[in-house]
């Protein structure tokens, strides 16, 4: 068992993502992630990797997609503006399959908002955020050791379905340090020769293109595809935590640094009696619903708590309809919700 | 006579680089020509088993048709961004950005900038046919000045919108580039000059010696509305006098 390390959120995002392969990182500076750029910009070098700080969010979003066409394990970070930018970027990786990690640690907004933490980019990683019908895997971490374990398995199944993979965590988990056991180099290898462009030797010339005219292999048919592989993404990768869910009788679903404050009012709520249990969705897509219909079923309430404006709720109310009352709590502009508020939620139902 | 000198000598044929297939460029469209000359050059270096190019948005978005080589698909003016990533996981293979005006100078002016400024070891090849051709003859940042098109229906007005941009004067305010050459496909004596400069944007690639730029002037004549002949004729009386010919670097 490797040593626990200290690492701030951000370093710990920086160091999984070399052991997990990754050599190609590319930055544009953004608060609160430029601990990532810092990180990789003195590391990439001692592991025979490139660090490039690139032009614009733009620039560094489709340097990933070069370096992921040509069978890289690549990555970019930001934070919610520069997220924004990216969405073209993101779209054509979708519309190409091509895989790629994308780390958005968020801060609040709308527009230029602040730099502190918040959960207000949930509707724009799992309903789309640029143009056409796609999805990304995107995954919450809620500590720095989560950071690191789900960056390494982001590169897995970012491989494994050739998609794009978001950590989606927040200024606060960014900055924060905490001891961390560093994940293990990942034993899988995934063998990309039938499919990257490296120049046409000994084999047909290959053509990686959204572009799509002509009708017998049109865009309709892309789409079919890329539905497909959703749908057993949906059937396959969907993680979620249960925490005191056995005999609760009030049930809180948060994700990332939300969850993490509601896990601590479960605890005081636990120690004075109260049968409370936490949902924690790890993948925000695909959602947990399922998941969520059967433990939530004769719960007297489910509250959701999240660093926004009510965004996550949605997906829980397509999950339980009205077989559940549902309560929420949230607070906007990168302000952390309060342990003392969730106890004060849940006090008269528990 | 020996048999042998009464052989009848091929002279000219398709690259192996060039696919055979019909084309979809209109008739005097200078596309054609420019990816004959790259195809005949990654011929020459017997590249084409190692070249990647990157396919831009606008009328040449389906180079990949033509050339008998990996395609790669960039966003609208975002080919030299993915280009330096194909490079950087890739620095022995040949990667060639083709890009358009409306690519390069106008939505993707940060990345052609930057790449060249970075020195990145790829080649650019820049049509410059002074107007967006795929959606129908707008107005492009090299329009000339009176220029009437799509969205500038009473002439390029510069008090109102700019004076044309000239690429290749602006990245030769850089450090970085190793070669950078303005050319022209109008006629025979300027194609064969273009060849010249073709080859020796990839030629440096290949041999590592960093960026590279030929900017082409074009003809559009579906979008100009003119006959091929009076397309290849206005490029050589109103484009050239604004964009003059040559070589602003060698190195």
């Amino acid at each position: 068992m490797a040593e626990p390390v200290l690492m701030r959120g951000n370093e710990a995002i920086a160091e999984a993502a070399i052991i997990a392969g990754c050599r190609y990182y590319f930055a544009y500076p953004i608060t609160p992630q430029n601990e990532i750029a810092a990180y990789m910009a003195s590391r990439m070098p001692q592991v025979d990797g490139t660090f490039l700080q690139a032009e614009s969010e733009i620039a560094s979003i489709n340097m990933v997609l070069g370096a992921s066409a040509a069978g890289a394990r690549a990555m970019t970070s930001s934070s919610s503006p520069g997220i924004s930018l990216k969405q073209e970027g993101l779209s054509y990786l979708a519309g190409t399959e091509l895989p790629a990690l994308v780390v958005n640690m968020m801060r609040g907004g709308p527009g230029l908002g602040n730099i502190a933490g918040s959960q207000g980019d949930y509707f724009q990683a799992t309903k789309g955020g640029g143009h056409g019908d796609y999805h990304m895997i995107v995954l919450a971490p809620a500590s720095v050791q989560e950071l690191a374990d789900l960056t390494v398995e982001a590169f897995d199944l970012s491989d494994r379905y050739r998609i794009v993979t978001m950590i989606m965590g927040d200024g606060f988990l960014g900055q924060m340090s905490e001891s961390l056991v560093l994940p293990q180099p990942p034993t899988k290898r995934y063998d990309k020769s039938s499919w990257i462009l490296d120049g046409a030797s000994g084999r047909d010339p290959r053509i990686i293109a959204s572009l799509r005219l002509r009708p017998e292999n049109g865009v309709e048919q892309i789409n079919l595809r890329l539905q497909e592989k959703y749908r057993k993404i949906e059937a396959k990768e969907t993680r979620f935590e249960c925490y005191q869910c056995q005999d609760a009788e009030v049930l809180l679903v948060a994700f990332g640094l939300s969850a993490r404050i509601c896990k601590a009012a479960v605890n005081r709520l636990r120690a004075a009696g109260s049968k409370v249990g936490l949902f924690r969705p790890i993948t925000l897509w695909p959602f947990p619903s399922l998941e969520l219909l059967q433990r939530a079923r004769g719960m007297k309430k489910v509250l959701v708590v999240e660093m926004n404006a009510g965004q996550m709720l949605e997906d829980v109310r397509l999950a339980l309809g009205d077989k559940v009352e549902i309560e929420f709590y949230g607070r906007m502009g990168a302000m952390l919700v309060e342990e003392e508020e969730i106890i004060k939620r849940i006090g008269k139902n528990s | 006579m020996t048999s042998e000198s009464t052989k009848a000598k091929r002279v000219f044929s398709r690259p192996e680089t060039l696919t055979d297939v019909p084309t979809h460029y209109c008739p005097g469209c200078g596309h054609g020509i420019i990816h004959r000359l790259m195809a005949q050059v990654i011929d020459e270096l017997g590249m084409r088993e190692k070249t990647i190019v990157i396919a831009p948005v606008g009328c040449a978005v389906l180079i990949y048709d033509y050339i008998n080589a990996d395609g790669l698909e960039a966003a609208h003016g975002r080919a030299p961004a993915v280009a330096t990533g194909v490079k950087r996981v890739l620095p022995d293979r040949l990667v060639i950005s083709y890009q358009g005006d409306g690519d390069l100078l106008a939505i993707g002016t940060a990345e052609t900038v930057h790449s060249a400024n970075r020195g990145e070891n790829i080649t650019i090849l820049f049509v410059n046919n002074a107007i967006y051709g795929m959606t129908g003859g707008q107005m492009a940042p090299t329009s000339l000045a009176g220029q009437k098109t799509k969205t500038s229906p009473y002439g390029r007005n510069p008090a109102d919108v700019g004076m044309p941009i000239r690429a290749c004067e602006l990245l030769n305010t850089l450090e970085a580039p190793v070669f950078i050459e303005r050319c022209s496909v109008h006629d025979v004596p300027h194609i064969l000059k273009a060849k010249r400069a073709t080859r020796k944007a990839i030629e440096n690639q290949v041999k590592g010696r960093g960026f590279s730029f030929v900017e082409y002037l074009s003809m559009c004549p579906t979008n100009w509305g003119m006959n091929p002949q009076a397309a290849a004729d206005w490029v050589a009386k109103e484009m050239i006098p604004y964009y003059p010919l040559g070589n602003f670097r060698d190195r």
